[in-house]
């Protein structure tokens, strides 16, 4: 199963030509500058804005297809969208606001009793919008979208309004949900800590047309991608607690096909996390030292090298046999290995470099 | 101040026939007022105009204007007569139409006030949700517009009751039947010695127009704080 959009529109200033496909279900990313497109997509996907052209897919079910003039209005479209700003309904309370679209979708799979579970809002229910704090006004607006029984859901820089601790406040019912729905869910962010922490593809979108897309891990650890710019570049790696050893006080995680020591975490055996190492943490070695504080020895090969002009460094990419990761060292050090693509390489790891992010509860 | 049962007929007539014109009035003023603020077509200027003519116009052109279009022999009023046997001139309902006319533009621009105030944002969200072009207006656009309309319409009702020009022209003066209470102190004037009674009917019509005030004032208020703003 597969969402897939391609969209032509001619803007004054900005002329958009994107296409890109991911598979459904889970969270696909739009990441990029503001005035990218990104929020274009989510306009056309909702029906709220008509491009010049465009065809968007959901599973199998066509949404618009311009060129066979087909163009559902959005109130039949059953997607969902979560806005920025909200937009709950000032003159009905918070019950009648997430009812609003459920009394207006067929009987669908989506009860109002887990969402209000989910999303931890038993106690707005009888609430006015405008008493509520930015942080419950968006989980209501997210339950609202989901209770229209949507076969998409658009989130529009859901968090983008909120400072950071409503953000964190926010993010665990942001992963709960992802886990707890099989539906396919477009999230525009120009966040990278987003990114890391709900995508499960990525889209890479930059003035107007798609700079790369694919799934996050591979994303994350490409040197010719925008993301590599960045002075936070790392790898993100899908992994899964295995063992804690309570002796040592490490816990000991497997993922992209190497095994990572960190510091102990609080999580049960067999969950899955996220973690992200920073290129800049990753030492590179033809040999493995002896008599070293640090626990992580990966080895895995060269994929690219990719000079970064700008920081007078190079970014190293290393395959591993399920993903990559990437390093950041300066060129002397590439000539002292003689590291070129395809040699072995050892990547050298601390273990407090490593940066869990937030488990997926069992 | 006691007043004789005439000047209380005044008096009831005045609230009917202001009531009457209200109800009539302001589903007519939203209407126009949602065609104005949402949709761009061709002879909105000119629907635009028409609508806040009597604004401008001496009331007695916009009464002698209902006389040729609704009269006996009009164009609208003999196919009233003839059809359904309606006559509206020298009528409490034509009174009431006299006063409709002119209150609607006041209606009109305090509906569209504050339908352009609405958040359009908040219509989108509603198409999302799966709600059709009426679905959206009778249960987010009215709603939200609802200190507007009815701010419009208490404001419209007050200026009813002490409507002349139109009213005399279109509708006469026959007390009982469309003598309003500013008819009502014309015609005490007119009489030596009636300057009493029109002080008497005078002060119950500033007591009206005032409550009138003060009720839309609070009202409004009031709405405001039940959607948050």
């Amino acid at each position: 199963m597969s969402l897939s959009v391609l969209l032509r529109h001619q803007f004054p200033s900005v002329h958009l030509d994107l296409a890109f496909e991911v598979p459904t279900p889970g969270v696909a990313v739009l990441f990029g500058p503001s005035g990218a497109g990104k929020s274009t997509v989510i306009n056309a996907a909702a029906g709220l804005l008509r491009p010049d052209e465009c065809r968007i897919e959901v599973d199998g079910t066509l949404l618009a297809d311009t060129k066979a003039g087909i163009w559902l209005p959005p109130e039949r479209r059953r997607v969902g969208l979560v806005f920025q700003d909200s937009r709950l309904f000032p003159h009905m309370s918070v019950a009648t606001n997430l009812r609003f679209g459920m009394r207006r979708a067929p009987r669908g799979p989506v009860r109002f009793d887990e969402v209000v579970e989910l999303l931890g809002i038993e106690a707005l229910l009888g609430r006015r919008p405008h008493t509520l704090s930015g942080g419950e006004r968006q989980r209501v607006a997210i339950g609202r979208a989901l209770l229209a029984q949507p076969h998409l859901l658009l989130m529009d820089e859901p968090l983008a309004s909120l400072d950071a601790a409503r953000k964190a406040e926010i993010m665990p019912y942001l992963t709960r949900l992802k886990t707890a729905l099989k539906l396919p869910i477009v999230y525009v962010t120009h966040s990278l800590d987003e990114v890391s922490q709900l995508a499960d593809s990525l889209v890479l979108i930059e003035t107007g047309h798609v700079a790369g897309s694919g799934a996050l891990s591979e994303m994350a650890a490409r040197t010719d991608l925008p993301l590599a710019q960045r002075d936070d570049a790392g790898a993100l790696l899908l992994c899964c607690v295995v063992e804690h050893d309570a002796g040592r006080q490490l816990t000991r995680l497997e993922g992209g096909g190497a095994t990572f020591w960190v510091p102990l975490l609080d999580m049960p055996l067999g969950v899955e996390c996220r973690i992200r190492i920073p290129a800049r943490e990753v030492i590179l070695a033809g040999k493995p030292p002896d008599a070293i504080s640090l626990h992580n020895i990966v080895p895995g090969k060269v994929r690219r090298i990719a000079a970064d002009v700008m920081r007078r460094s190079v970014l190293v990419e290393i395959a591993l046999p399920a993903g990559g990761l990437l390093s950041r060292v300066t060129p002397d050090a590439i000539a002292r290995l003689g590291l070129s693509q395809g040699s072995p390489v050892l990547a050298l790891i601390k273990s407090t470099s490593i940066e869990v992010l937030g488990g997926q509860a069992r | 101040m006691v007043l004789s049962a005439e000047e209380w007929e005044a008096v009831r007539l005045t609230l009917e026939v202001a009531a009457r014109a209200v109800s009539f009035g302001l589903p007519v003023a939203v209407l126009t007022a949602w065609l104005l603020t949402r949709y761009r077509f061709l002879g909105r200027p000119l629907l635009s105009a028409l609508i806040h003519l009597p604004l401008v116009l001496p009331p007695v052109v916009t009464g002698w204007l209902l006389l040729i279009i609704f009269g006996i022999r009009g164009p609208v009023g003999s196919m009233l007569y003839d059809w359904f046997g309606i006559r509206l001139v020298f009528t409490t309902a034509g009174a009431s139409l006299a006063c409709a006319v002119m209150t609607v533009p006041v209606m009109v621009r305090a509906v569209r006030l504050s339908l352009e105030a609405a958040d359009l944002g908040l219509e989108q969200a509603a198409r999302t949700l799966g709600a059709g072009a009426l679905d959206r207006l009778l249960n987010v656009t009215l709603p939200l517009a609802s200190p507007g309309i009815l701010v419009g319409g208490i404001v419209a009702y007050a200026t009813c009751l002490g409507e002349f020009g139109a009213v005399i022209t279109f509708a006469a003066n026959i007390p009982g039947e469309t003598q309003t209470l500013p008819l009502a102190i014309y015609t005490a004037l007119q009489v030596p010695g009636g300057e009493s009674k029109a002080a008497e009917l005078s002060m119950v019509s500033l007591t009206l127009a005032l409550v009138g005030l003060l009720l839309s004032e609070w009202v409004g208020k009031r709405l405001n704080t039940m959607l948050g703003r």
